[in-house]
């Protein structure tokens, strides 16, 4: 294809340029087929089937906002909110606070680096199922090995996920684990990023270390950490594999989320109107948690 | 074993009186003797009366299933029908069921079934054939089908209340105790043959400074429902009454529910409430709880030296009994033939094969579960290779006579072990058994309504 030459302006060979238009917009057909099919086509029946009182192997009745109604009434779906809300807060928190620390340490020059952060690197590369099976053997409060290590200190054994109270931190632990490398990477880039001067000339009028962090170092990873954050409340919000593998929701509904309150409407109960419902508040309450911290990013932005 | 050539209904001797009554000498002499065998084909029955068809089995992935598709190159040298067949985990395989069948088109024609799950559910969709119709022709039904042969529990789960034969069984799982003979030896207590002597034992045989549990069972919500159904059937209690009403906050369900908190809560080991069947076995393993109540077919474990450290001291105690009554529950798995199936005579000769004597005494050979059939007991004991102690057989055989279904034969079984299993978890750290059962029964009545009617 010739290049149109940069001086002539476009609005005046205006049969050529509306062809070109039209090939491109072919070209994006395949792409939004595949996006028609399985994102907006999937969406828009889950709206439709939450309209209705349906179990799979029955006929459904049409209810228009009942399932909707009856949510904001329902108490485990209430409580299944609450575990969610809980159960994020922590298992954002403590990544960022961890993996930031991480990131700072790993920044610094210092032998065997490379293959700590190797090492350090390796949980986010585990399989969540698999992550969540070794994690329920050292669970056992019996055969457990973090009962044993907590014995070795003279520590009383704990329950860990087998208590309603403790449950969710148990978990979160897990979770941790598994994803504060990814935020240490995340973090880890931001500083690499970061300019030498402002530290040279700080240093120079005599800054503490802490004064570096806090006004130098940390107002220029913000950006970075909200990135971080971003990922990580999506993720957590939604966990599964996790939840579902070490507790299934328990003891007794101590640590159900909406997600697995979710799956168990859907293919356990095959209540599929109500679990359709339930589907809809869930995306709107992510969608929700998106938008406020991306609001947050915008306000870290550096400044251009 | 019966010889299949001294029984009364050999082909040959039919023959013969066929042709003496005649239906005209001269045409069925004019036949070859293949088309001697169709013609005939009406009063006799062939194994390779269906040669050449092919039919599709959905198992589920387990020993049984594994074993049975070892066998399945048997089945095709016998009766010339050839097999398709697919293994799912227990899961999926239920959703794919549920999926396929309202699709009004399902791939398979035969499919594996547990009873507990999806009997009622299969029967009020019709998703599954009568069979009597086989049974009772005997030119579709193998001379040695001997379907008294099959355990009265299992009958009860293959044979719907209006006499509908929907399906044939294969294996049973009723609840027994498994008990550590030494620890009952070293504090000189009895098996426990009632429901009071089972807490007393406990309480005794609990010992939290040496780490041993006097009782263990599934805490888990959903897996522990047949702990509690378990004591709710020998208080002489149901799950639903003749109208439709749960019968789950009756007083023997109460009182059933009291007696699950306390060997749980009081003589169970730390951590209990989320404990499946599993970890529960592990505990046993180790040797560290007296008394273990869950399925027979977990059995194997325990007496194998690289996995356990009771071998040799594990009793098979049959289920104590109850004020009213001695009743193991029970569970069981079978096969059945689609309804929209249009391979239904042959899927019928996989049906028979399937459950046959061979088979079922191969099944308790391979340890691959509890066969059905009461003879495969016997038959499998006098092989050389037979791993299993005499005293789980006896248990077996005792527990299926006394057995009864373990949970109510409803659709939605699994959001009722969903809605009473939290209730029970919750009793176990500490809730108010009568409360917590009231709760659920209201919470779950309106849901049975539902699905009766639908």
């Amino acid at each position: 294809m010739s290049a149109l030459p940069a001086a002539l302006p476009v609005a005046s060979r205006p049969g050529f340029f509306r062809r070109r238009q039209r090939s491109y917009r072919l070209l994006t057909l395949p792409a939004l087929l595949v996006v028609a099919a399985v994102i907006v086509f999937p969406w828009l029946f889950t709206m439709y089937m939450s309209a209705f009182d349906w179990k799979i192997g029955s006929v459904a009745h049409f209810v228009g906002l009942g399932n909707y109604t009856g949510l904001v009434t329902n108490q485990r779906f209430l409580e299944a909110i609450a575990h969610t809300f809980y159960f994020t807060a922590l298992a954002v928190v403590f990544p960022l606070l961890l993996g930031t620390l991480a990131a700072l340490i790993f920044h610094r020059n210092f032998r065997g680096r490379g293959v700590l952060r190797a090492i350090f690197t390796m949980p986010m590369m585990a399989t969540p199922v698999a992550v969540a099976l070794v994690w329920t053997m050292m669970f056992h409060p019996q055969q457990g090995v973090l009962n044993y290590l907590l014995s070795l200190v003279g520590l009383p054994p704990s329950l860990w996920v087998y208590s309603p109270t403790l449950v969710i931190p148990s978990l979160v632990l897990v979770e941790i684990w598994h994803w504060t490398p990814l935020v240490m990477l995340i973090v880890l880039g931001g500083l690499a990023a970061l300019p030498t001067e402002p530290y040279e000339s700080a240093r120079l009028d005599g800054a503490t270390e802490w004064q570096l962090f806090r006004h130098i170092t940390l107002p220029l990873i913000a950006p970075f950490i909200v990135v971080a954050a971003v990922i990580r409340t999506i993720d957590a919000v939604k966990a599964f594999d996790t939840i579902y593998v070490i507790s299934q929701g328990g003891p007794g509904t101590a640590s159900e989320t909406i997600n697995l309150y979710l799956y168990l409407q859907a293919f356990a109960f095959y209540n599929v109107g109500n679990a359709s419902a339930v589907v809809v508040v869930f995306f709107g309450i992510i969608l929700a948690l998106a938008l406020l911290l991306l609001h947050v990013r915008q306000r870290t932005k550096w400044a251009a | 074993m019966s010889d299949h050539t001294k029984h009364p209904d050999h082909p040959d001797a039919l023959r013969r009186r066929l042709l003496l009554s005649g239906a005209g000498a001269a045409t069925l002499g004019a036949l070859g003797t293949v088309g001697l065998r169709d013609a005939l084909a009406q009063g006799a029955f062939d194994w390779k009366r269906f040669k050449g068809e092919k039919i599709e089995i959905l198992l589920v992935k387990s020993p049984r299933g594994d074993l049975l598709t070892k066998y399945h190159k048997e089945f095709e040298d016998l009766t010339g029908i050839e097999v398709g067949s697919e293994m799912i985990p227990e899961q999926q395989q239920r959703q794919k069921a549920v999926i396929e069948f309202n699709s009004g088109n399902p791939s398979f024609d035969v499919i594996a079934l547990s009873y507990h799950v999806q009997k009622r559910q299969f029967a009020k969709n019709n998703w599954l054939t009568d069979v009597r119709p086989y049974l009772n022709d005997k030119s579709m039904t193998a001379p040695d089908l001997d379907f008294a042969d099959f355990a009265k529990g299992g009958l009860q789960y293959a044979v719907e209340a209006d006499g509908r034969v929907m399906s044939l069984p294969l294996n049973l799982d009723p609840w027994v105790v498994y008990y550590n003979k030494e620890l009952f030896a070293a504090k000189n207590v009895a098996y426990p043959k009632t429901f009071a002597e089972m807490i007393d034992a406990a309480g005794k045989l609990n010992d939290p400074g040496k780490g041993v549990a006097g009782f263990v069972g599934r805490g888990l919500k959903n897996a522990n429902v047949p702990v509690w159904t378990s004591f709710v059937l020998g208080n002489g209690g149901g799950f639903i009454d003749a109208k439709g009403k749960l019968m789950t906050d009756a007083p023997e369900a109460i009182e059933a529910a009291r007696m699950y908190q306390t060997l749980m809560a009081k003589y169970g080991p730390q951590g209990v409430a989320g404990f499946n069947w599993n970890e529960s076995q592990s505990l046993f393993l180790q040797g560290k709880a007296a008394m273990w109540l869950d399925g027979i077919g977990f059995a194997q474990p325990l007496e194998d030296p690289s996995k356990s450290r009771v071998v040799g001291k594990v009793g098979y105690g049959v289920m104590p009994a109850g004020p009213k009554a001695q009743v193991s529950a029970l569970f069981a798995d079978g096969e059945g033939i689609v309804s929209t199936s249009k391979k239904k005579g042959p899927a019928w000769y996989y049906l028979q094969w399937a459950s046959n004597k061979a088979n079922q005494t191969r099944m308790l050979q391979a340890a691959a579960g509890a066969p059905v059939r009461n003879s495969a007991y016997a038959a499998a004991q006098q092989s050389s290779d037979f791993k299993a102690p005499k005293e789980w057989v006896e248990c077996m055989l005792k527990s299926a006579a006394i057995a009864q279904p373990g949970l109510p034969i409803i659709a939605p079984v699994t959001e009722f072990r969903d809605v009473f299993g939290i209730a029970l978890t919750n009793m176990i750290n500490g809730a108010d058994p009568a409360g917590e059962l009231r709760k659920a029964t209201a919470e779950f009545q309106p849901v049975l309504d539902k699905s009766e009617k639908a």
